[in-house]
């Protein structure tokens, strides 16, 4: 198992953390929040982030992409972690991709997969109903009639639901709640009749949407994979999707830590450098401690999706776990360490501790996956 | 073929025929020394095999005895060691602790004398650090070396010397420069325990072992050819070696009972045997379950972070990061111990008799032993102390 960056990799990580420094950091961000930007991105930064190659990490050569793997793309989330960038990366590079790679049939990728690359095409997966992570818990109907579905039901904290041109929605076709038989996947254009989509004002300024379908009616082209047999590929991207989201999460606590660091380097009080004071650095050191742990976790589950392991899911877990509990942990501590300063909005480290509370939302919370854990490893 | 593989088939094939039958299934570990001692005679002959082969200290020099092989050798030899059960040849302070630090720091003529011993088990090494009055403050140490000739005189006493009734040998920190500042004025010498300048007393633990002992020494004799790393530079050749014991005690996270050379605690195995599983298959016990789960994921974590840091960094050469892995391992080896009594209930609280079962009270022994994991080896708070100096740069 290799837990270090190969050079490709190392060198795809470095070029993407120079880009962000230079072209997105968090003053970006910032302006993006306060302007109230209706996309909530810079559609000409994505633009420059496709011909990087970004969109393209995880799609096959013969669409157009670059079959980079998950370490490839690991390493570029954390770096947009750590500049807070938002962008379609996620959504549509991740998360979009990974859904059609892996359910969809060669007329679809053909279709689909080369706009992605390009910049040209984003989208968003439709999933979650309720409001804590449940991913078989799907009561959103779609009935077949004739040659098209109607789709009936509410999804709920749609990433970059508002602005994807393409909705990938997770409907139940057959069975009842909480069942993984008879779920189905389709790939709907975001403008089709009966989608009402509403973006949601989250605490973080992430982009993510509310989507309502109303008798939305859909030739059966749409279908994304196997009727009824959704399920194991929602699985498989979930892995996927947790452990990415693990890598920015790891990104948004070493920046967060960065900035601590050095303002305990700086600070004066009592006549003395704030990081002098013991009662900071052990607390300083536990954090590092903690960090090193992540950054293994969320390696060592990049690397598992990359070499197929069959010990994936449990990996995904460790991730999701680790880097939920110590981006908690930094971000709080950052704020505190930082004194009255932290609690204001002109400095950045609040921006951190607000993205944790959103990011340990996505795709299943610490909890969820300590429990998780121990149920896949019969307990 | 490459030669990786080349020498994977050739090591597969010495071990198939020198590791005898008995040493493929747990159990002690000979510490070898002058009245060595052996459980089984099987455990001498695969002592004496792999020390004649170097393999008890694999990646040293030949021409010290060691096993000469690189990184990667040693990579396999350990897989291939591990997927037959071997027991570890040797257990040793020689080869954990005072080796490594005799390869960097030590003069040609000493690393002729002392390595190979070591590589074989001759002696039996302990460790002459702390003092009565010199805990976490080691530099502040007591102990006197005065020269005399072509010996030091040492007079001064040590405590928590781990096994040093049983050691024949002691590295020991003294001090020889008593008007210089504390740092400056330490020597790292090597004094035979066997002399009647040496005395030991063990210390009874709260765990009812004395794994450690206290150390006089009475007009005690050295030869001054095994003072190392030059007089009065002792300071630097102990925080190295103490590198090398703190990622010793590391591994202690991945699972050891807290005594060297035991093998792995199986927290979750110990939890589903006394808690039990309900109607779901989930151990009977929710809040318990997430605790051990927690801990589950943690050591794996764990283990990913001491894999990646050898990847990372040269052998031989433990960093700064020694500490974290120190800090972590320990303290997360207390906590496995915490969780391993509390899901035993009342059998995990007896002291001795027939009431509990011989692994019982073990295991609550031993959870008494961990707790001197986050003192032994400087305490968790000096190792975050180093960690926020020299990794983190944090002013003083």
């Amino acid at each position: 198992m290799a837990l270090v960056l190969n050079e490709e990799q190392q060198s795809l990580k470095d070029i993407a953390k120079e880009f962000l420094q230079k072209n997105a950091p968090i003053s970006h961000f910032r302006e993006i929040r306060d302007t109230k930007d209706p996309l909530g991105y810079d559609k000409v930064l994505w633009k420059k982030m496709a011909e990087l190659g970004w969109a393209g990490i995880l799609v096959s050569e013969e669409y157009g992409g670059f079959n980079f793997g998950m370490m490839g793309m690991g390493g570029i989330l954390e770096e947009t972690g750590k500049t807070l960038t938002p962008s379609p990366l996620f959504a549509t590079g991740l998360l979009g991709v990974s859904l059609i790679e892996l359910a969809g049939d060669e007329k679809q990728k053909k279709q689909l997969l080369p706009k992605i690359v390009e910049g040209n095409l984003t989208t968003a997966f439709a999933l979650e109903e309720g409001s804590r992570h449940a991913p078989c818990n799907i009561a959103t109907k779609a009935k077949k009639e004739g040659n098209s579905f109607v789709l009936n039901g509410e999804k709920t904290f749609v990433l970059d639901g508002h602005s994807a041109e393409k909705i990938i929605v997770a409907a139940r076709t057959n069975g009842g709640n909480d069942q993984k038989l008879g779920i189905t996947l389709f790939c709907i254009d975001s403008g089709t009749p009966g989608m009402e989509i509403t973006r949601l004002s989250m605490l973080d300024s992430r982009n993510v949407a509310e989507i309502k379908l109303k008798n939305v009616n859909i030739s059966s082209d749409c279908l994304l994979g196997k009727l009824d047999n959704g399920f194991s590929i929602i699985e498989e991207v979930l892995d996927r999707a947790q452990i990415g989201m693990s890598a920015e999460m790891l990104g948004n606590a070493t920046q967060a830590f960065e900035i601590t660091l050095n303002y305990l380097k700086e600070r004066k009080q009592f006549g003395s450098l704030i990081g002098s004071f013991q009662a900071l650095k052990h607390r300083a050191a536990i954090m590092y401690s903690e960090l090193e742990l992540t950054k293994s976790a969320v390696v060592g589950a990049l690397n598992a999706v990359d070499e197929k392991s069959n010990d994936r899911t449990r990996f995904a877990s460790l991730a999701k776990f680790k880097a939920g509990e110590t981006l908690h942990l930094v971000s709080n501590e950052s704020v505190q360490m930082h004194g009255g300063v932290g609690v204001t909005d002109e400095y950045d480290i609040g921006f951190f501790m607000k993205r944790s509370r959103v990011a340990q939302q996505i795709f299943g919370s610490a909890d969820y996956h300590i429990d998780r854990y121990a149920t896949l490893s019969e307990y | 073929m490459t030669d990786l593989q080349a020498f994977r088939e050739e090591t597969r094939d010495w071990l198939e025929l020198n590791c005898p039958s008995e040493m493929r299934k747990p159990g002690d570990v000979a510490w070898g020394g002058r009245n060595a001692e052996f459980s089984h005679p099987d455990q001498k002959i695969w002592l004496e095999r792999m020390g004649e082969k170097g393999w008890t200290c694999p990646t040293w020099p030949s021409v010290y005895g060691g096993g000469g092989l690189s990184k990667e050798e040693n990579k396999v030899l350990q897989e291939e060691l591990n997927s037959m059960n071997a027991r570890m040849p040797l257990a040793s302070f020689g080869i954990w602790m005072l080796g490594p630090a005799l390869l960097e720091f030590a003069t040609e003529e000493q690393k002729l004398e002392h390595l190979p011993s070591i590589v074989k088990g001759k002696f039996w090494w302990c460790q002459g650090y702390s003092e009565p009055g010199s805990g976490s403050d080691l530099a502040s140490l007591s102990t006197k070396a005065v020269k005399d000739d072509d010996s030091y005189i040492i007079n001064g006493q040590k405590v928590w010397t781990s096994y040093a009734d049983k050691a024949d040998k002691i590295f020991c920190l003294v001090r020889t420069g008593p008007q210089e500042p504390k740092h400056n004025g330490i020597s790292f010498i090597l004094i035979d325990m066997d002399q009647p300048g040496v005395t030991t007393k063990p210390i009874t633990l709260i765990s009812g072992k004395s794994p450690f002992c206290e150390t006089f020494f009475d007009d005690a004799k050295a030869p001054a050819k095994d003072l190392v790393g030059g007089l009065n530079k002792g300071w630097t050749v102990a925080k190295r070696l103490l590198e090398h014991e703190r990622t010793m005690i590391s591994s202690f996270g991945l699972g050891s009972r807290g005594e060297v050379g035991d093998k792995k605690s199986g927290l979750v195995e110990l939890s589903k045997k006394y808690i039990g599983l309900d109607s779901e298959d989930k151990l009977d016990d929710a809040s318990l379950r997430s605790k051990i789960a927690r801990h589950d994921l943690n050591s794996r974590a764990f283990g990913l972070t001491l894999q990646r840091i050898g990847e990372e960094t040269k052998i031989g050469s433990p960093s700064a990061a020694s500490s974290m892995g120190k800090y972590y391992g320990s303290e997360h080896n207390k906590l496995r111990y915490e969780l391993m009594l509390e899901s035993m209930g009342t059998k995990g609280i007896g002291w001795e008799g027939d009431s509990f079962s011989i692994e019982e009270i073990a295991i609550t022994r031993d959870w008494l032993r961990t707790k001197a994991n986050s003192i032994e080896g400087g305490t968790s708070e000096v190792q975050l102390n180093v960690i926020s100096k020299r990794v983190l740069g944090l002013p003083d």
